[in-house]
């Protein structure tokens, strides 16, 4: 990607973010956000989050693989239960991490 | 000079989520340079975007190559949420001009609606003003602070780390936090295999289309669901 479009990509993100967190602070009073899309609203960080990570765990290199060879979804698995256990960002990153590498070495990558 | 003392409280409770939000912005600037970002892109997206989820779901999809549209929606999708935050918190901003509405909402987190919402709802009363400036804007700084330093340290990574593992890794942990009751554990759970079997679909229009399916299972759930049951 150009430089250019880099940052128009970073300037339209922003834009739009910055309209979003703006929209009801601006619009209160004149429109009331409808109850149906506050409900359905409440999903989106499941939905996006669980989107992001399944398929970083179970594709290596653009392929679906479920083996024990996919050292991505073994240090996945154990990070998911630290991340469930704690919540802790720091430590699960660390956790997931460390177990990768450990997976790589004593295993081959 | 001396500081407003609701600005104070503000920044003051802040504090114990700070924890947690300089690990994702050191991890965010890192990332970003981990992907091929110069420091100055990386610490300019903070700045423009501040935003870390819809920011490292962009890197992941830079890293995949993805059309610059898809981005775009991806991220405005992650941050939809946001309307969300906008409408609880617009009646304790409503009195203020539109260029302190624009700053505040320019500033607003996850975690900042969290610690000023669980402020604004006890008794006692506070400028909402004040507290919220003061915790946003502590927020903000922290965050700025260690995304840049993330976004310098990032160039003494090698790439053969694999740390772009860390993306997933650090959803995950939200991603338990998201998952209050059984619509949402069903919400995330079609959205994540909706998104492993959309994998193959071009430009990376999986993400987008599985979030919406995702969305539609949690919502369906919680309409035809019996009302009392909370995981």
């Amino acid at each position: 990607m150009s430089a250019l479009a880099i940052w128009a990509l970073f300037l339209a993100i922003g834009l739009g973010t910055v309209l979003l967190r703006l929209s009801f602070i601006y619009l209160f009073g004149k429109i009331e956000m409808p109850a149906r899309l506050r409900r359905a609203l409440r999903f989106v960080p499941a939905s996006v989050l669980a989107a992001l990570v399944f398929p970083a765990l179970t594709h290596t290199a653009g392929h679906i693989n479920l083996s024990l060879h996919n050292f991505r979804l073994l240090a996945g698995l154990g990070g998911a239960l630290i991340a469930w256990r704690t919540r802790n960002v720091l430590l699960t990153i660390a956790v997931g991490m460390a177990l990768l590498w450990l997976l790589q070495v004593m295993w081959g990558g | 000079m001396k500081l407003h003392p609701d600005f104070v409280a503000g920044a003051r409770a802040a504090g114990p989520i700070l924890l947690g939000v300089v690990p994702f912005a050191l991890v965010s600037g890192v990332a970003a340079i981990s992907v091929g970002l110069t420091p100055a892109e990386a610490i300019g997206m903070s700045f423009l975007v501040f935003a870390g989820a819809s920011q490292l779901a962009v890197f992941q999809l830079i890293g995949a190559g993805s059309p610059w549209i898809i981005m775009v929606l991806t991220a405005w999708i992650i941050n939809v949420r946001f309307t969300m935050y906008s409408a609880t918190l617009a009646p304790h901003f409503q009195k203020l001009p539109l260029r302190l509405k624009s700053l505040f909402a320019y500033m607003l987190s996850d975690q900042a609606f969290a610690v000023t919402l669980a402020r604004f709802i006890e008794p006692e009363p506070v400028s909402h003003a004040w507290f919220y400036a003061g915790t946003a804007g502590t927020i903000w700084v922290v965050w700025q602070v260690s995304a840049i330093t993330g976004a310098l340290l990032g160039t003494l990574v090698p790439a053969s780390w694999g740390f772009d593992f860390a993306f997933p890794l650090s959803f995950m942990a939200l991603l338990f936090g998201a998952l209050r009751d059984r619509p949402a554990v069903l919400a995330a759970l079609t959205g994540g295999l909706t998104a492993v079997l959309a994998r193959g679909l071009p430009y990376n229009t999986g993400l987008v289309l599985a979030t919406l399916v995702g969305i539609a299972a949690g919502y369906l759930a919680e309409m035809l669901g019996p009302q009392a049951v909370t995981a």
